[in-house]
């Protein structure tokens, strides 16, 4: 029998506030699987055209898969999120690119035919899961150097990425935190960040209930001074510092992904399409340039090259990747397509959940641009990855015209 | 206290005088739980403003509900006091209350209210709830309460004092228990509940609901009920309910609220249909739901200011009225000593119970075997002499389950489950790897005694044999078994569906290990065990004896019947004659047989009973309109002495009242139970005696009877 591939759309996508991580965090006593759920729910009740029992898959993301992160988190969130027990759901583990991966795979799993609709999300609570929580290396990584030590310590490969590059200077990474803190701060102003957060009441044994409103790891008013001065805590004299690299951050995310067809059927609306995707490794010491080679293999698989790329929403573990990338692309540092809003510098990194924060504000964005064709979300993920999502904005003129043949029969493929 | 009034119009409420600044309350609540009031600021989502919210949080999870003792309270007042000034300085749009997880806030601590003596601290009590709730509900912002979790009494009460509500679908519990208690809505909840729905609705929640055996209402029917304005789904209850009140706050949302019937003689008829109710469930004994009708009947012209300082009144007098204690004592009853049953034997020394054998497939075993296939869910074999008396009994399990699954009560697969549990045979070979044995048989010692022969026969030398004999000697049951102290008692009462007692007996041989093992077994089927001596008729059936029995000798003596069950009105759950009925005569007499042997010099049985037995009639009314009427068959058999002794109605109480306490007091002196507390136990979940009347005992001491007859009271003042 012919197989159809389906055009797969991203209909919307929520976020927690983002919190510090810590004791003294707005998180700090709240669970983890609260977070996403109150994503999911923010969903269905933004789309109450989307009927429950329609959500096919709910794939999410966490790093640490423990305690209230486990117990295959995507399905027992759907349950506790009141989405009906015939929705499957599975959890997701990529480091970094956990909800990248989610939106991924839900997205094949689309496209395949095998279902119409998804939620895909994340969620990392790193004050009650700090990273490397009961973990247990194997020893042979390090008896043959299968990767570097410093591999598994994520600042340690930012330092890395300085040697490999000299020219990515300490004062252009603080120059580019700078800039995230401010373009955040302005983008908070002007209304373009609170319309994707949900609420979450955050119950403190000994404060009671507070509600989460704002990211609370944002430092607006940053200034270069403000930060020249903080210590290097993974290089004695190194270039790493908490004022250029994201903080930890709880929080979570979700969105819709839809087949085109089941989007016009109920009505949902199309806030950017799919193109192409894909996964790289590198070398786990460098894993920060991995959304270069990831970058270069999705615009291969969609035709395309980086100058067709109109917004990018890179996520900002280390400024020094992020200029890593800029530079093999011969972007400026303040390039205006890129972070707008700001980025994980300002609002914070809760790991598995992050690139459902990116697409989500390309999303806004492609609206606010309908000249912008396509726009790109990519990451690096530990132990030496990237990932890089390209979409198209469906507000853009030229929307839709090469769709016919992007929409394809093939025969016995499989045969 | 460092409560401030003078911003509150309640300050104006002291109708008596009171002083809740000076009041020491710390001797009446030493070991207060303090629920906080942990106020936070909130940026309400819209950009609508800086908001207030409270959360009340005792520090414990959800097992120990936040309660509003005065240092409670007085906490609150000061945060309320502080955001009075916040609210006039501009700096807050609204303040809203909620609970800790799955508690909004269960009412009023009662710790102390039986170490209130004098009038000024019942009444500066009432004061001091008043006067906070006030300060909240006077507060020149709305004011909300979102009622997250289970709400009762001064909870409910809290949230009626804020300008609006939501509830969280979740709900598992929304009362105002007090009538239930011995006490009333006394802090604001008579005057406002009426006003904000209805004097219909509201009865039913401050009178019917607690005289149902504390009925509450769930989340969804509260709502409905219109006590809340919204309701949200539990999932995000509180982002939600502050969304919305955002959009109150800032006019987006308008909350609309049905106009309640006021006109006088539909107000007062709702009270006279439940005042109705209240005579028919308490007989007039019970003083609270009087009072708490009076004070609704009230609220429909009352201002706010005459109504909180009747509830003040009402309450005072309630707190220091007998019945009140009583109620109080006999709730602690079943909420505490029902749970950590006197005398048991350490709960690590029960054995497991995988099987269970019920020898005897009649309509006792039958019960039996339904209510411990539901709870233990394990294999029950029944058996009897023949197949025909199995398959009856069998039958009627599974026909019980399929009414269950009829009315939705259990799903197709438990369903089926339960059913395949329960088995039938005609041979005790069935029983072999059962871990506890019990009989429902003829009550004969002798027929007894062969059945547990057989049984000890075919089980492991571990299971338990336990008997539902209601008066013959656990003992002499064992005495000739190889294993005797595996034999213990466990008499269960009718209908045992229904009612909660469990007498657990331990015979002279019974070991520590039988016994925790039935009181697991009984923990387990949910039944308030209480640990019995082997002695004749146990507990409630002695105390029920000897009632009938007195009752039956005062008749026979001459008192006309009608009388003589006119004389319990509020003290047995129904007049003596018509429980009779209700028991079973033959039963009844068996009982009274059993125990004039044992006890010839005081039990009694009485000519007339026996005779109606002989006739084979089932009691001595019938109910041709649905209303008792002595049956003129039964009147027929009745003989008047030749010298009739003719008793008024409170003689004929006194009487028997004496007896009981006679009574009651020589089951202590015997060791029949450990304290007067597991009688009084015993007759409120076995036997439906009173609350308010604390079972038996609180009763026989308040009314001097105790003292007359035994020259000491069975409890310390206060219950």
């Amino acid at each position: 029998m012919p197989r159809t591939l389906r055009e797969v759309v991203f209909v919307d996508g929520v976020r927690t506030p983002f919190g510090k991580s810590g004791d003294k965090g707005m998180y700090a006593h709240t669970r983890a699987d609260d977070l996403v759920i109150n994503c999911i729910r923010e969903l269905l009740r933004r789309h109450p055209e989307l009927p429950p029992d329609r959500v096919e898959e709910v794939a999410l993301a966490a790093t640490t898969q423990i305690g209230d992160q486990g117990l295959t988190l995507g399905r027992v969130a759907s349950l506790l999120a009141g989405l009906p027990n015939t929705t499957p759901g599975y959890s997701i583990d990529r480091m970094c690119a956990g909800a990248m991966t989610a939106v991924t795979n839900v997205a094949s799993a689309i496209a395949f035919g095998s279902t119409q609709i998804a939620i895909a999300g994340g969620v990392e609570h790193m004050g009650r899961h700090p990273m490397g929580e009961s973990v247990d290396p194997n020893p042979r990584i390090f008896s043959e150097k299968i990767v570097d030590p410093s591999a598994l310590v994520m600042g340690a490969t930012a330092e890395n990425l300085h040697d490999r590059f000299p020219g990515l200077t300490k004062e252009r990474c603080d120059a580019y935190a700078v800039a995230s803190q401010s373009k955040l701060d302005k983008a908070y102003a002007e209304g373009r960040i609170t319309p994707d957060l949900v609420t979450v009441a955050t119950r403190h044994a000994e404060l009671g209930y507070g509600l989460a409103t704002r990211d609370e790891p944002p430092r607006p008013g940053t200034t270069l001074e403000n930060i020249a001065g903080l210590k290097t805590p993974f290089r004695s004299h190194g270039n790493v510092t908490a004022g250029n690299s994201a903080g930890l951050t709880d929080g979570a995310t979700a969105c819709i992904i839809a087949s085109a067809d089941a989007a016009a059927e109920l009505g949902l609306p199309v806030r950017m399409r799919l193109a192409a995707y894909s996964f790289v490794g590198v070398e786990p010491e460098v894993m920060g340039i991995g959304p270069v080679p990831a970058t270069e293999k999705a615009l291969t698989q969609a035709g395309l090259t980086i100058e067709d790329i109109g917004l990018f929403e890179l996520n900002e573990a280390f400024a020094v990747q992020v200029l890593a990338f800029l530079d093999h692309f011969g972007i400026a540092d303040d390039d205006p397509r890129v972070n707008r809003y700001g980025g994980a510098i300002a609002t914070g990194h809760p790991l598995a959940s992050s690139g459902v924060r990116l697409m989500t504000q390309l999303a806004r964005q492609f609206e606010e641009n309908p000249d912008v064709r396509y726009g790109l979300t990519a990451m690096c993920i530990g132990i030496g990855m990237g990932g890089a999502v390209i979409w198209e904005n469906p507000h853009h003129s030229d929307y839709g015209k090469e769709l016919a043949s992007t929409t394809h029969t093939t025969q016995g493929a499989v045969a | 206290m460092g409560i401030n009034t003078t911003n509150t119009d309640a300050s104006t409420i002291d109708a008596e005088k009171m002083d809740t600044e000076t009041m020491d309350f710390g001797a009446l609540f030493p070991d207060e739980v303090i629920t906080k009031a942990l106020a936070r600021d909130i940026a309400l989502p819209g950009g609508a403003g800086t908001f207030v919210l409270i959360t009340l949080d005792n520090g414990f999870d959800h097992t120990k509900p936040n309660t509003f003792g005065p240092a409670s309270l007085a906490g609150l007042s000061g945060v309320l006091d502080t955001l009075l000034d916040r609210a006039e300085a501009g700096e807050i749009v609204g303040v809203g209350v909620t609970g800790k997880p799955f508690i909004f806030a269960v009412g009023a601590d009662l710790t102390g209210v039986p170490k209130v003596t004098q009038r000024e601290q019942a009444l500066a009590i009432g004061a001091l709830g008043h006067k906070t709730f006030e300060q909240l509900r006077t507060l020149p912002v709305p004011t909300f309460a979102f009622v997250n979790g289970a709400a009762m009494g001064g909870g409910v009460e809290i949230a009626l004092s804020a300008a609006y509500r939501s509830i969280s679908a979740g709900v598992p519990a929304l009362a105002l228990p007090e009538c239930f208690l011995g006490l009333l809505p006394g802090w604001g909840g008579c005057f406002m509940l009426p006003n904000l729905i209805g004097v219909t609705s509201a009865l039913k929640v401050i009178i019917e609901n607690p005289l149902n055996t504390n009925r509450m209402l769930k989340g969804p029917q509260a709502f409905e009920l219109g006590i809340a304005d919204a309701m949200f789904e539990p999932a995000m209850f509180l982002e939600d309910s502050l969304s919305w009140a955002a959009g109150v706050i800032t006019g987006k949302t308008v909350v609309a609220r049905p106009e309640i019937d006021r006109d006088q003689a539909a107000w007062e008829g709702a009270i006279a249909a439940a005042k109705r109710i209240v005579k028919a469930k308490t007989g007039g004994a019970a003083p609270a739901p009087l009072r708490a009708l009076e004070l609704v009947s009230a609220a429909r012209t009352a201002s706010r200011t005459e109504a909180y300082a009747a509830e003040d009144k009402a309450l005072a007098d309630l707190l220091l009225c007998d019945e009140t204690r009583s109620n109080l004592y006999a709730f602690d009853l079943v909420q505490k000593r029902a749970k950590r049953p006197a005398g048991a034997p350490d709960r690590s020394l029960a054995r497991p119970v995988t099987k269970v054998g019920i020898v005897g497939a009649g309509l006792m075993a039958s019960q039996l075997a339904l209510l411990f296939v539901q709870r233990l869910e394990v294999p029950i074999v029944m058996t009897d002499l023949d197949q025909g008396r199995v398959d009856t009994g069998v039958g009627y399990v599974h026909a019980e389950i399929d009414k269950l699954l009829g009315r939705g009560r259990v799903s197709t697969d438990r369903a089926n489950r339960l059913k395949g549990l329960v088995q039938g045979s005609t041979s005790k070979d069935d029983f072999a790897d059962a871990d506890f044995v019990i009989e429902a048989v003829f009550e004969e010692i002798g027929v007894k005694k062969q059945v547990f022969a057989e049984v000890e026969a075919v089980v492991s030398a571990g299971c338990v044999l336990a008997t539902n004999t209601s008066s013959l000697s656990i003992t002499e049951m064992a005495a000739d078994l190889k294993n005797p102290e595996r034999v213990v008692g466990f008499h269960f009462f009718n209908p045992v569906a229904v009612m909660p007692l469990l007498e657990i007996i331990r015979g002279d041989k019974t070991d520590d290990a039988t016994l925790a093992t039935a009181f697991a077994t009984g923990k387990t089927l949910k039944k308030t065990s209480i640990l019995a001596k082997d002695s004749p008729s146990f507990i409630a059936n002695r105390l029920l004896g000897r009632f009938m029995g007195e009752v039956g000798r005062i008749v026979d003596e001459g008192t006309p019947l009608d009388i003589a069950d006119h004389a319990f009105a509020g003290f047995a759950p129904m007049p003596p004659f018509e429980l009779l009925g209700l028991v079973g005569p033959a039963i009844a007499l068996h009982n009274n047989e059993s125990l004039l042997r044992a006890f010839p010099d005081r039990f009694y049985v009485s000519d007339g009973l026996r005779r109606l037995v002989a006739a084979g009639k089932p009691g001595f009314y019938i109910y041709p309109e649905g209303k008792p009427v002595l049956d003129p068959e039964v009147a027929a058999l009745m003989e008047t002495p030749a010298h009739p002794v003719v008793l008024d109605s409170a003689q004929v109480r006194e009487q028997v009242l004496a007896a009981l306490a006679q009574e009651a007091q020589l089951m202590l002196d015997e060791g029949v139970v450990a304290a007067p507390m597991d009688i009084d136990l015993a007759l409120i979940t076995g036997a439906g005696f009173a609350f308010w009347n604390g079972g038996l005992t609180p009763l026989l001491d308040r009314s001097g009877i105790s003292e007359k007859v035994n020259g000491k009271r069975f409890l310390p003042r206060g219950a």
